[in-house]
């Protein structure tokens, strides 16, 4: 497949740092557009402020950068208006889940179709290394040199609770899983949710001492499990990737365009 | 399917920032970091074109053709 017909070339190479996932999630998405034969011009992305909301730049679909913590917001609005096209919502961690954790609950919760990618580096990549709500108890981050004493959210379960019907967690080191589940999240008539774990070896990485982004890659490789393995029961710890929610629900534009056709009616 | 064959690693020299990946994670140990630390395909007679480079590579720098593709 020609890479190159998805991305603004111009804009390479791009400005994250050396080993940075979030270029191994742009990497797995065209490769997931590629595959499902989307055209371009039907594809919106929007996403927030981060490292990770720069995707957008790169990219050459319509693409809207907006505000740290709404991208899901403005996502909203254009698959309001325009229910037929496709729409990317990438985020932070941060920006998903700190600033825009009151969104992100409430996009699960209507079922608008629309795909959200959380690129989870459990930092806050742009500013500089502060925890955010996926760090978790004891790592080290530029606002907790003493260890970090906030539990983290688990993305999977907050936005099974909060309603989304799609529900998948992926890693940057399984990349033959990755524009797998993409597709499929994509496919997926609804609100899915796709965590992508990644590193930011430039300041989890650090503050953490993981070592090279070789090493983080490594961690990610040992430290995940497909869904239900006897590896998971033998060792709890270990963190499930795979598809954890896929149901069917009455979708968001769906049912306006009959709230539309109702009050058309009683006019 | 019938085996891929190599036809050329296509380095994006301009793009590709040494973070190593690649290199760590090809199976068959096929690639390497010059002395700018770029990367280099140093035994491309043992690449299987699994193409996990090309797929792992944060910065799409690297790209497996085969004889097939
Ligand atoms: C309203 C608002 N608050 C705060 C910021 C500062 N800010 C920019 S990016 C960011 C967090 C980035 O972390 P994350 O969303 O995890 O993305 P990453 O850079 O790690 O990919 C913050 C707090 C902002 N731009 N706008
Ligand atoms: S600071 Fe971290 S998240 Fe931001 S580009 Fe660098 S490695 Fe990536
Ligand atoms: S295609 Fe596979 S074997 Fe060949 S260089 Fe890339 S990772 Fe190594
Ligand atoms: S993964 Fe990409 S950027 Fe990193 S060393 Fe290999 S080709 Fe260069
Ligand atoms: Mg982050």
């Amino acid at each position: 497949m020609a890479v190159r017909d998805y991305i603004r070339e111009r804009f390479f190479p791009h400005i994250w740092c050396p080993g940075c996932g979030h270029g191994i999630v742009l990497n797995g998405l065209v490769r997931a557009v590629d595959h499902l034969g989307l055209k371009k011009n039907d594809i919106v992305m929007v996403s927030g402020i981060g490292c990770s909301s720069r995707i957008a730049g790169y990219l050459d679909f319509h693409t809207l950068h907006t505000i740290h913590g709404r991208a899901l917001a403005f996502a909203i609005g254009v698959k309001m208006s325009r229910p037929d096209l496709t729409l990317l919502v990438p985020m932070g961690d941060g920006d998903a889940l700190s600033i825009g954790g009151n969104h992100f609950i409430h996009a699960c919760r209507r079922n608008i179709d629309m795909t959200a990618i959380v690129m989870n580096n459990r930092v806050y990549g742009m500013t500089g290394g502060q925890f955010s709500p996926l760090s978790g108890h004891g790592t080290m981050a530029t606002t907790a040199p003493y260890s970090n004493i906030d539990q983290e959210f688990d993305v999977v379960t907050l936005a099974t609770a909060a309603g989304a019907t799609f529900v998948a967690r992926a890693t940057a080191y399984h990349v033959q899983q990755l524009p797998d589940i993409l597709e499929e999240a994509i496919r997926h008539k609804g609100f899915s949710v796709v965590e992508v774990m990644t590193p930011c070896p430039t300041y989890f990485g650090r503050k953490n001492k993981e070592g090279s982004v070789v090493k983080m890659m490594d961690n990610l490789k040992t430290g995940t499990t497909p869904i239900g393995s006897k590896a998971k029961q033998e060792n709890p710890s270990l963190i499930e990737r795979g598809i954890f929610v896929k149901k069917e629900m009455p979708e968001y534009c769906a049912e306006y365009q009959k709230i539309i056709e109702r009050a058309m009616k009683g006019m | 399917m019938a085996k891929l064959k190599l036809k050329t690693h296509v380095i994006n020299r301009e793009w590709c920032k040494g973070c190593g990946i690649c290199v760590h994670f090809c199976p068959k140990k096929v690639l390497e970091l010059d002395e700018f630390e770029k990367v280099v395909a140093a035994r491309p007679q043992d690449c299987i074109c699994c193409k996990l480079c090309e797929l792992r590579c944060p910065d799409l720098a690297i790209e497996v053709q085969t004889e097939q593709d």
